[in-house]
C-alpha cells in the first residue's frame, strides 16, 4: 500500500488561477522522498491540500488507503507537517506548543509529555523548554517545528522547506535527524531549495513544474541522465596560451590560474589527469562548477517553459 | 454514533486541550481581560448608581442602584465571551497558528466547543467579578441562583459564538472591534440595562423587543430580583433559538474551511 496515492489532483483559486493541473503522483512506504519546483510551482498547494490546509478542486488523494473525502480524520492521524513559515503562538514556551499540539491529535497528557521529552531532547530543545517561542532563533524555530510534527507520531512526515535559512551546523544534524527517522520506517516527503539536501537525502524525486508533475523517477536514475559534468580546476601557474586539444573534454580558460573541463560521463577523471599532466599542466584541486540535481532540475524546467511557449 | 464512541475520548482530550489553552490564554493577562470589566462596572455603580441613581428614586419597584445590577452583570458577560473568542481564534488566523488544529483530526465541532467553552469561561469568571462588586454597593437577595446562572451560561454561549462568526470574516484586527464598537455596545445599552423598557413609548416598546438582549437582560433581570419586563420562557426560547442557529452557521463556515482555508 503506497503511503500517498494521489489521481487527479486540481486545484483553482479564486480568480482562475491554476496551480495544480491534474496532478498523479505516488509515494511508497518507508520512502524518502523530494519533491523540486521553482517559486510558484504549485509545491506548497499540493502539501497544503494534503494536509488539509487547502481545499482541492478535484481529483483524489489517499494517505495508507485512508481517503481524504471519505476519513480525514483517518488521513490526518497519519500525517505530520513541517510548514514552510512559522506558525506558532509565539507567546507560548517550548514545551506548552508540543504538549498542545499531542492534545490537539487525542494524546493524554501524561504520554504527551512523555513524547514532548523525547522529541525535544533529541532536537537539542529540552535546555529551551521553558523559553516563549517569540526568543527563538530562526533555527531552533525550524527544529521545533519538526519536534511538533511527531509528537503524535506520523507514518507519513511532509517537511516544506525545513532548512530553509538555517546555517549550515544545524541543517547538517537536521539531515542527520531525518536520516535516522526514515530509518526507523517514517515515510518522508520533503520539498526543497537546497538541491544538494534533495540529493543527499532523498531516494525518489519528482519536479513540479506549472502545477504538472514534470519528472518522477528515482535520484540515481534522473543523475543517470546527465551526460555531461563540469569540473573547475585551479592550477599551479598560469593557464597555457593555447590550451590543448583533448578527446571527450572540453577546456574554457577562466583566469590565468583556472580552467573550466566539461567531461562525457563515459570519461573518467584519472582519463583527464593523465591528458593534462601530459599538456604539463598541474592541477592543484577540482571542484563542480554545479550541483548536478541542479543543473538538471534547471534543464528540465528550461525545457518545460520552452515548450509552453512554443505551444502558446 | 459509532465514531463518538470510539473516538469519544480523543475528542475529550482535544476538548480540554483547547479549553485549557483558552482559560491560561485569558488568565495570564487578566489586567487586560478580567480587570478593565471591573473598573468600567464599579464606575457605572458609583456614577450612575450612587451619585445620579439617588436622585432617579426606585424603577420596577427596586431602588435605581439594585435595578441596574443585573445588566451591569450580563453586559460584562456579553462583552466579554464575544471579544475572548474574537480576538484568540483571530490572533490564531493572524498568526496561523490555527493550522496546528486543522492539520489535526480534531472535528469541527470540538474546535468550535473549545473556542465557546473558553468564551464561555471568561464571560462568567467576569459575570462573577462584577456580581462582587455590585454586592459591595447593594444588599440584593438572588431570586433564583439557577436562573441567574442558566441565563448567564445562555448568553456566553451566544455571543462566544458570535465572536467566532466574527473572528472567521475578520480579515484585519480592526474588523474585530467593528462588531463590538457598532453592534453590542449600542444593543447592550438599548437592552433594558438602565431602564424598564415600561418607560418607553409603545412605539418603542415594540422595536425593543426586536433587541434579542432585551430577552437576555430580562431573564436575568428576573433571576436576581425576580421582576422581568419579558415573560421567562420567551427569554430562554429566544436565546436558545439564536444559540442554535449560530452555532450551525459557524459549524457551516468551518467545513467549507471559509476565512481559514484557501
Amino acid at each position: 500500500m503506497p503511503a500517498l496515492a494521489v489521481q487527479q489532483l486540481t486545484k483553482t483559486y479564486k480568480g482562475g488561477f491554476q496551480a495544480l493541473k491534474g496532478i498523479d503522483l505516488s509515494v511508497e512506504e518507508g520512502d524518502f522522498f523530494a519533491l523540486l519546483g521553482p517559486n510558484g510551482a504549485g509545491k506548497s498547494t499540493f502539501i497544503g491540500i494534503i494536509a488539509s490546509l487547502v481545499n482541492k478542486t478535484g481529483g483524489q488523494v489517499e494517505v495508507f488507503g485512508h481517503d481524504l473525502d471519505h476519513d480525514p480524520e483517518a488521513v490526518k492521524s497519519c500525517i505530520g507537517l513541517v510548514p514552510q513559515e512559522f506558525n506558532f503562538n509565539l507567546f507560548l514556551p517550548v514545551f506548552e506548543v508540543v504538549l498542545n499540539q499531542a492534545g490537539y491529535y487525542g494524546i493524554p497528557r501524561r504520554e504527551a509529555k512523555v513524547r514532548a521529552e523525547r522529541y525535544l531532547r533529541q532536537l537539542d530543545l529540552w535546555d529551551r523548554r521553558d523559553t516563549e517561542m517569540r526568543k527563538l532563533s530562526g533555527g531552533l524555530k525550524r527544529r521545533l517545528m519538526i519536534a511538533r510534527a511527531l509528537v503524535h507520531q506520523p507514518r507519513l512526515l511532509i517537511l516544506d522547506e525545513p532548512t530553509a535559512g538555517v546555517d549550515i551546523e544545524i541543517r547538517r544534524s537536521m539531515w542527520s535527524f531525518l536520516r535516522d527517522l526514515n530509518a526507523g520506517g517514517t515515510t518522508i516527503i520533503l520539498t526543497t531549495h537546497y538541491l544538494e539536501e534533495a540529493e543527499s537525502l532523498c531516494r525518489q524525486i519528482a519536479i513540479i513544474n506549472q502545477g504538472r508533475i514534470a519528472e518522477r523517477s528515482s535520484v540515481a536514475d534522473l543523475l543517470g541522465k546527465l551526460h555531461t559534468e563540469t569540473f573547475v580546476l585551479n592550477l599551479r601557474g598560469r593557464v597555457p596560451a593555447a590550451l590543448p586539444e583533448l578527446s571527450g573534454f572540453t577546456l574554457n580558460y577562466l583566469d590565468d590560474c583556472t580552467l573550466e573541463v566539461e567531461m562525457n560521463r563515459d570519461h573518467t577523471i584519472n582519463g583527464l589527469f593523465a591528458a593534462l599532466s601530459h599538456s604539463g599542466i598541474e592541477v592543484l584541486s577540482l571542484r563542480n562548477k554545479q550541483n548536478r540535481l541542479e543543473r538538471l532540475f534547471l534543464e528540465m524546467v528550461d525545457r518545460r517553459a520552452v515548450a509552453a511557449g512554443g505551444a502558446a | 454514533m459509532k465514531r463518538l464512541m470510539r473516538s469519544g475520548p480523543r475528542y475529550w482530550i482535544t476538548f480540554q486541550t483547547i479549553f485549557t489553552k483558552e482559560i491560561l490564554r485569558f488568565t495570564r493577562i487578566w489586567v487586560q481581560t478580567i480587570l478593565p470589566s471591573v473598573i468600567t462596572t464599579t464606575l457605572y455603580f458609583v456614577i450612575f448608581g450612587r451619585l445620579i441613581g439617588d436622585r432617579i428614586g426606585t424603577m420596577g419597584g427596586f431602588d435605581y442602584l439594585d435595578f441596574i445590577v443585573p445588566g451591569l452583570v450580563l453586559m460584562g458577560v456579553i462583552t466579554n465571551s464575544y471579544s475572548n473568542v474574537v480576538s484568540s481564534f483571530y490572533s490564531s488566523k493572524f498568526s496561523r497558528y490555527i493550522e496546528e488544529l486543522l492539520i489535526s483530526p480534531a472535528p469541527n465541532w470540538v474546535i468550535l466547543a473549545g473556542y465557546v467553552a473558553g468564551g464561555v469561561a471568561r464571560g462568567l469568571v467576569v459575570g462573577a467579578a462584577v456580581m462582587l462588586v455590585a454586592m459591595l454597593f447593594t444588599d440584593i437577595r438572588i431570586h433564583s441562583f439557577g436562573v441567574m446562572l442558566l441565563v448567564c451560561l445562555l448568553t456566553a454561549t451566544l455571543f462566544s459564538l458570535g465572536g467566532f462568526i466574527n473572528a472567521i470574516y475578520a480579515n484585519s484586527f480592526d474588523d474585530i472591534s467593528i462588531i463590538p464598537t457598532f453592534v453590542l455596545t449600542p444593543l447592550t445599552y438599548l437592552g433594558g440595562v438602565f431602564y424598564s423598557i415600561e418607560l418607553l413609548p409603545d412605539f418603542w416598546q415594540g422595536v425593543s423587543l426586536a433587541n434579542p438582549l432585551l430577552y437576555m437582560v430580562n431573564a436575568f433581570r428576573y433571576g436576581l430580583l425576580g421582576i422581568s419586563d419579558i415573560p421567562l420562557g420567551i427569554a430562554f426560547g429566544m436565546t436558545l433559538i439564536f444559540i442554535l442557529v449560530l452555532g450551525a452557521f459557524s459549524l457551516i463556515l468551518l467545513r467549507r474551511g471559509v476565512g481559514i482555508k484557501t
